[in-house]
C-alpha cells in the first residue's frame, strides 16, 4: 500500500470514471440549489486529464501529476469549480513537490494544501455549505488518524469517510456563498454539489491507495 | 422540450461560428479558445474592453463587440464561466497599448476566471482593471449571500465604459467611469416560465401555470419570492419599487430607462411594461430622458422581463449617445 506516483496516477483516473458515472446526479445536485451543471463541468476536465496521463513519464512524482490535473482543470471545466479544484490541486502539488512517495505526513500535507487553496480563493468558511464542508472535517480527520499512527492509506480513508459525512451535512443547512446562497431558506434539504464531488474525488483517493 | 441544436455538446462553437459568419464586417471569431474580437481589434492607444460569461444570455456579451463598445466578449458553455484561458486570448488580442478594462457580472464563476486570467496577463505585461457589476436589488448585499448578480445593467456598462474608450480615456478614467455606472445602475426581474440549457434537456427549475418568480436570475436563480400571476402594472409596480428604493432619488433626477426581455416574452408585452414603469417614474418627477427595450440580456427561452434604472447625468448622457456599432446595438455613426 505505498502512495506514489502509480497511486495518483490511479486516483485520478478513478476521479474520471467516477465523476462520469456520477454526472448526471451532480447536475441534479446542482440544478436543485445551483444551474444544473457541477456533474458537467467536471466530467469535462477530468475526461480531458486523461490523455494527459499518458503523455506524462513514468518517472513523474505525485506531485507533478497533481499539477498536470491542476492546470486541465483550470482551463478545461470553468465555473466555480474549475479554479477552486484547480487551485486546490496546485496547492497539494506544491505541498509534496519532489517526494517520490508520500509517507503519512505528506498525506496530511497534501489534503491540508488542497483545502486551504480552496479556502484562499473561494473565501468560503466552514457551514457555508459548499465544497470546504467536505474538505475540512477530511482534513480533520486526516490529522487525527495520523497523530494516531495511521499510515498514509488509513489515513486517506479517514479523510473519505469524513468528507462523505460532511457532504451529507449540508443538507439541512442554508448557503452563504455560490449561487445556492441566492436561494435563502429554500437550499435547505438539498446536499452540496461541490461537497459531493469532494466526497466523491476523496473516496476515489483511498480506494486507489488500498489498491495499489 | 424543442430546441434548434445538433449536437447539443456544440452548441456554443456552432453558435459563435454563424455569429462570426453574420457579422463578419463588425467581428472576427477564435474557435480555439473561443473569444469574439472587434474586426479591427487590436486599436492602437485605445484601451481595450472585454467581457464574458456564460453562453445563453445573447446578445450579451458578443452582440456588443464593435465601435464604441466592447473589444471583446468571451463565451463559456451555457450559463458557465469561460476558462481563463480564453479570457486571457482575448485579452492580449484587444490590447492596444493602453491597458485592457475587465467588465464581469458578480458570480462566483466568473469572478474567479477573470481573476486567474487578469494575473495571467499581468504576467505577460498587460495592465488589466477588473469592474464588477452587481445591479441586481433583488438579492441582498450581505455576507450571507455572493452579493448581487450582475444583470441587464451590465449593457449600459459595456456601452458607456466602451465610449469613455473611444473617447480616448486612460485605463483609469475608463474604469472609473464604468464604476459610477456601476454605482448608479439597478435592476429587477420577473420569471414566468423557466428556461432549458440545451445539455441538460430539461427546465433549470419549475414555476406552476399561474405562479411567477419575482426577482428572477439570468440564469433562473431564484430571488425574493414566489407569487400568483398578476397583471402586468403590478408587477412592474412590484419589481419598479424595490429599484427605486435602493438609491436615492429627486424629483427632477434623469434616469435611462431600461426595459429587457428575457428572452421569450414577445416585444408587445414589454412595451406594456414599459408604460407602466414610465408612468410611475412620472409619478415620482423622474424624468426619462433615454430609453432602451429589448431582448438584450437574455435567458435563453425564458419568459420574463427585467427593468434598468440608470440615473443620468450629462457625461454620462453624453457616452451613451456616442456612436456605437456593433450587431445588437447601433446608432450615431
Amino acid at each position: 500500500m505505498s502512495v506514489d506516483v502509480a497511486w495518483a496516477q490511479a486516483w485520478i483516473r478513478s476521479s474520471a470514471q467516477v465523476l462520469s458515472e456520477h454526472r448526471a446526479e451532480l447536475n441534479t445536485l446542482d440544478r436543485e440549489i445551483g444551474d444544473g451543471d457541477h456533474g458537467e463541468n467536471m466530467d469535462r476536465g477530468f475526461q480531458a486529464v486523461l490523455p494527459k496521463l499518458d503523455a506524462v513519464p513514468d518517472a513523474a512524482t505525485p506531485g507533478e501529476l497533481l499539477k498536470t490535473l491542476a492546470a486541465t482543470l483550470i482551463s478545461t471545466v470553468g465555473g466555480a469549480a474549475g479554479p477552486l479544484y484547480g487551485t486546490a490541486y496546485l496547492k497539494a502539488a506544491a505541498a509534496v513537490s519532489g517526494a517520490a512517495e508520500l509517507d503519512g505526513p505528506a498525506v496530511v500535507a497534501l489534503l491540508s494544501a488542497g483545502r486551504d487553496g480552496i479556502v484562499l480563493r473561494g473565501k468560503a468558511e466552514s457551514g457555508d455549505k459548499t465544497m470546504v464542508d467536505a474538505w475540512t472535517p477530511a482534513v480533520d480527520a486526516a490529522i487525527e488518524a495520523e497523530a494516531a499512527g495511521a499510515g498514509p492509506g488509513l489515513i486517506l480513508a479517514a479523510a473519505a469517510d469524513a468528507a462523505e459525512a460532511g457532504a451529507v451535512a449540508t443538507e439541512p443547512w442554508v448557503a452563504r456563498k455560490g449561487r445556492a446562497s441566492y436561494l435563502g431558506e429554500r437550499a435547505i434539504g438539498h446536499r452540496d454539489p461541490g461537497a459531493q464531488s469532494t466526497a466523491l474525488i476523496l473516496r476515489c483517493a483511498a480506494d486507489a491507495a488500498a489498491q495499489s | 422540450m424543442k430546441k434548434l441544436v445538433n449536437d447539443p455538446k456544440n452548441v456554443v462553437d456552432e453558435a459563435v461560428a454563424g455569429f462570426g459568419a453574420a457579422h463578419a464586417d463588425i467581428v472576427r471569431v477564435s474557435l480555439d479558445p473561443v473569444f469574439i474580437v472587434r474586426a479591427d481589434a487590436p486599436v492602437a492607444g485605445k484601451v481595450g474592453i472585454v467581457s464574458g460569461g456564460g453562453s445563453g444570455h445573447e446578445p450579451l456579451h458578443g452582440g456588443f463587440v464593435g465601435l464604441g463598445m466592447l473589444d471583446a466578449a468571451v463565451p463559456g458553455a451555457v450559463f458557465t464561466s469561460p476558462t481563463p484561458d480564453p479570457i486571457l486570448a482575448a485579452t492580449k488580442a484587444v490590447d492596444g497599448g493602453a491597458g485592457v478594462l475587465h467588465i464581469v457580472k458578480n458570480y462566483t464563476g466568473d469572478v474567479l476566471n477573470f481573476e486567474t486570467a487578469a494575473d495571467l496577463a499581468e504576467a505577460d505585461e498587460i495592465e488589466v482593471r477588473t469592474v464588477i457589476v452587481n445591479d441586481d436589488v433583488a438579492v441582498k448585499d450581505s455576507l450571507y449571500t455572493a452579493g448581487r448578480r450582475g444583470v441587464a445593467g451590465t449593457v449600459l456598462v459595456e456601452k458607456i465604459a466602451g465610449a469613455a474608450a473611444a473617447r480616448g480615456d486612460d485605463l483609469t478614467a475608463v474604469a472609473a467611469v464604468a464604476e459610477k455606472v456601476i454605482g448608479q445602475v439597478r435592476s429587477m426581474g420577473v420569471a414566468l416560465t423557466p428556461c432549458v440549457v440545451p445539455h441538460a434537456g430539461e427546465p433549470s427549475f419549475t414555476l406552476a401555470d399561474d405562479e411567477i418568480e419575482i426577482g428572477i436570475g439570468i440564469h433562473g436563480e431564484p430571488g425574493r419570492e414566489r407569487i400568483k400571476l398578476e397583471p402586468a402594472d403590478a408587477i412592474v409596480d412590484r419589481i419598479l419599487g424595490p429599484i427605486l428604493d435602493d438609491i436615492p432619488y429627486v424629483s427632477g433626477d434623469k434616469v435611462l430607462l431600461f426595459v429587457n426581455g428575457m428572452g421569450g416574452t414577445p416585444q408587445v408585452e414589454l412595451y406594456i411594461v414599459f408604460r407602466r414603469a414610465a408612468e410611475v417614474l412620472a409619478e415620482r418627477g423622474i424624468e426619462v430622458t433615454r430609453t432602451l427595450v429589448g431582448n438584450f440580456t437574455t435567458s435563453l427561452e425564458m419568459q420574463g422581463m427585467s427593468i434598468t434604472v440608470l440615473k443620468l447625468d450629462d457625461e454620462l448622457t453624453a457616452l451613451w449617445d456616442a456612436p456605437v456599432h456593433t450587431a445588437a446595438l447601433r446608432w450615431g455613426k
